[in-house]
């Protein structure tokens, strides 16, 4: 099978927390009042960036050793 | 009840996610030649892949709106599903039955049927197994279109539409390689989407202390001791001291042994994503590496119900209530991204929430077409056509199942807990099942007649079983006592679920026992070779390093299922 799945998912998750942590550092923070004054979009978005960013790391390294 | 409004970030993240779902149908799509690509992913899948996909296609509606429900409405009780249920069975069927699964080639559990017994029991397990999973998947559509209704204000008939098609899309052009690769994504999404909210909810409630403190007043309120809620074992001496209405022994018998052996071990659902590992070593440890995230679920799924129980009690009005004065057990976890969840995050939540839906959809409906074409098209229908006719009566069936599946959805409308359903028909369908095996597996002398007629008399009996009996408070119809005469009445649904599987289970042992006593045997030593234990070569794992050993991460699993437990007592 030659297609990684490592790669989509990483691609995925980089995105989602690409937005998520954009949209935290521009948004009203009054939004973040429901969620106990933390703001979730920004502290969760650099999580999903970490893993997806982990997956992507291992999914091209792989990709590289094999070509 | 209020309604949520999705900003356009979330939009955003939804379609995000289902332009990446098609997307990895659309890569796959070359790599489908052969029926065999298509059914069994030509037997080539990585075993954590495997592993991931095993429990995330049992993570649909059943799993994370069902198991909240029940959190809700029974309390930490419902990890036995988890501890007690699933883990000894994972362990037993990747340690015990995967070799004889994988290495019997056998393209389907109705397959391994025909293999070890005859043509009349693969018939019908496979005929019996086709419906339940179209069932299954309509459930699934039906309690994800009604939430979206409820919550979103989204049309009921446009859910199912959307959903049917991007399962149907992904699943037609990649075959059970995109199913399996959209479960793994699924999976991740599943614990990434719905994790904030149980950290929110518990940091809000105090902590589990804090959580324990508002379960005593709902323990209390329903007439129980304080702690019926937060312990697990301590009030299981009685069926009347626990609000699931089971003992001790009913727990372990029915949920621990009948009916989760005869799910892990025997539903082609998730065994087929075994079967589709690329080795002997990757299909035994499929079970093995899905128990681990499967262990810690409850955290996920059972957690969110008793965080919103907890808070209905005590706020007020959190849950809806319904027209019976019941709060709406299956609204624990949309109430709770509502609550806790600002836009952006919301939308990750939802999409969460979709993946799991699709995840057991496609589960389903892959495990359909493969038993539709190989077990029923391809053994009574059209026999001995070339392989490419099968692989399009594959892509057919993929349509129809979805197609039937919308059927079912419409049609499932009746319970107040889908996961009471789902259970009841696993139990007259998978509770007999598991005996067939048990004893076709290890025991060489277990006649084909006596394992068709065994595990009729176990579906009737179990049948029967729920036909004379009822959970308190019902009236007889659906939930029970469907023959007219009641001879017992069970405290609760689950209780009446759970003896259901344990009748069903006896019965099918005891008939299938004594019919093979009665009976010649139809297949020599030398053609269960490979099917049987006793006639099969044992997997040496001497070559492995002891860590690395299915035994060793079996008995691990197991120490640490129990240490659970006991933390939970």
């Amino acid at each position: 099978m030659s297609l990684d799945l490592r790669l989509p998912i990483g691609l995925l998750f980089s995105l989602f927390g690409v937005i998520l942590v954009v949209y935290g550092l521009v948004s009203d923070t009054a939004i973040y009042a429901q969620s106990l004054g933390i703001n979730v979009n920004l502290w969760w978005g650099l999580v999903l960036l970490a893993f997806g960013l982990t997956m992507l790391f291992f999914g091209l390294k792989a990709s590289r050793t094999r070509t | 009840m209020e309604r949520i409004h999705l900003g356009a970030i979330d939009y955003t993240l939804l379609i995000i996610y289902f332009v990446v779902v098609l997307g990895i149908g659309w890569a796959l799509r070359r790599f489908v030649k052969s029926s065999d690509d298509f059914f069994l992913s030509g037997r080539s899948i990585p075993a954590w892949i495997a592993g991931l996909a095993f429990i995330s296609a049992n993570l649909g509606a059943q799993e994370v709106i069902g198991m909240a429900a029940s959190g809700a409405k029974y309390g930490i009780m419902t990890s036995h599903f988890y501890w007690v249920g699933a883990m000894p069975a994972m362990v037993f069927v990747g340690l015990f039955m995967m070799p004889f699964y994988y290495g019997s080639r056998a393209r389907s559990v109705p397959e391994y049927l025909k293999l070890r017994f005859d043509e009349k029991t693969r018939g019908l397990n496979a005929i019996t197994f086709a419906i339940m999973t179209v069932f299954s998947s309509g459930i699934s559509m039906y309690a994800l279109a009604k939430l979206l209704e409820l919550v979103l204000g989204w049309s009921f008939h446009a859910s199912i539409i959307l959903t049917g098609v991007i399962v149907l899309v992904y699943i037609f052009l990649g075959g059970l390689t995109s199913a399996i690769y959209n479960e793994v994504l699924q999976f991740f999404l599943i614990v990434l989407g719905f994790l904030p909210l149980v950290l929110l909810g518990l940091k809000d409630i105090g902590g589990w202390e804090g959580l324990t403190a508002k379960l005593r007043i709902v323990a209390t309120n329903a007439g129980f001791e304080p702690g019926a809620w937060t312990h697990s074992w301590q009030y299981t001496g009685a069926p009347t001291h626990n609000p699931m209405g089971i003992e001790w022994f009913g727990l372990i018998m029915g949920l621990g042994f009948a009916m989760s052996f005869g799910y892990w071990c025997t539903d082609f659902l998730v065994v087929q994503r075994a079967m589709a590992a690329g080795s002997m070593t990757a299909a035994r440890r499929t079970p093995l590496i899905a128990a681990w995230p499967k262990m810690f679920m409850p955290l996920l799924v059972i957690l969110p119900g008793m965080l919103a129980i907890g808070m209905h009690a005590t706020q007020g009005g959190f849950l809806p209530v319904g027209s019976d004065g019941h709060p709406n057990y299956n609204l624990a976890i949309p109430m709770l991204l509502a609550h806790y969840l600002p836009t952006g995050l919301l939308g990750l939540g939802l999409t969460a929430l979709m993946a799991s839906f699709m995840s057991g959809m496609a589960g389903n409906v892959t495990a359909f077409n493969t038993v539709w074409t190989y077990d029923i098209y391809q053994t009574y229908i059209r026999p001995g056509q070339t392989d490419r006719h099968y692989l399009r009566v594959g892509h057919i069936a993929t349509v129809v199942g979805i197609l039937a599946s919308v059927v079912a959805a419409y049609a499932a409308t009746r319970f107040n807990n889908i996961n009471d359903i789902l259970q009841l028909v696993f139990s007259f369908v998978n509770g007999p099942l598991f005996a067939t095996f048990l004893l076709g597996m290890f025991w060489k002398r277990t006649t084909s007649h006596a394992a068709f007629y065994g595990l009729l008399i176990g579906t009737v009996a179990a049948a029967i079983h729920y036909g004379v009996t009822l959970p308190r408070d019902a009236v007889p119809g659906i939930k029970g006592g469907f023959l007219g005469a009641v001879a017992h009445v069970y405290p609760s649904e689950m209780a009446l679920n759970f003896w259901t599987a344990i009748v069903a289970w006896t019965s099918c042992f005891l008939s299938t026992l004594v019919i093979s006593l009665f009976t010649k045997r139809t297949k020599t030593d030398d053609e269960l070779r490979g099917l049987v234990y006793s006639l099969t070569p044992r997997q040496s794992d001497a070559a492995m390093a002891w860590y690395k050993r299915p035994v060793t991460l079996g008995v691990l699993i197991l120490i640490v299922s129990a240490i659970l437990n006991v933390i939970f007592w």
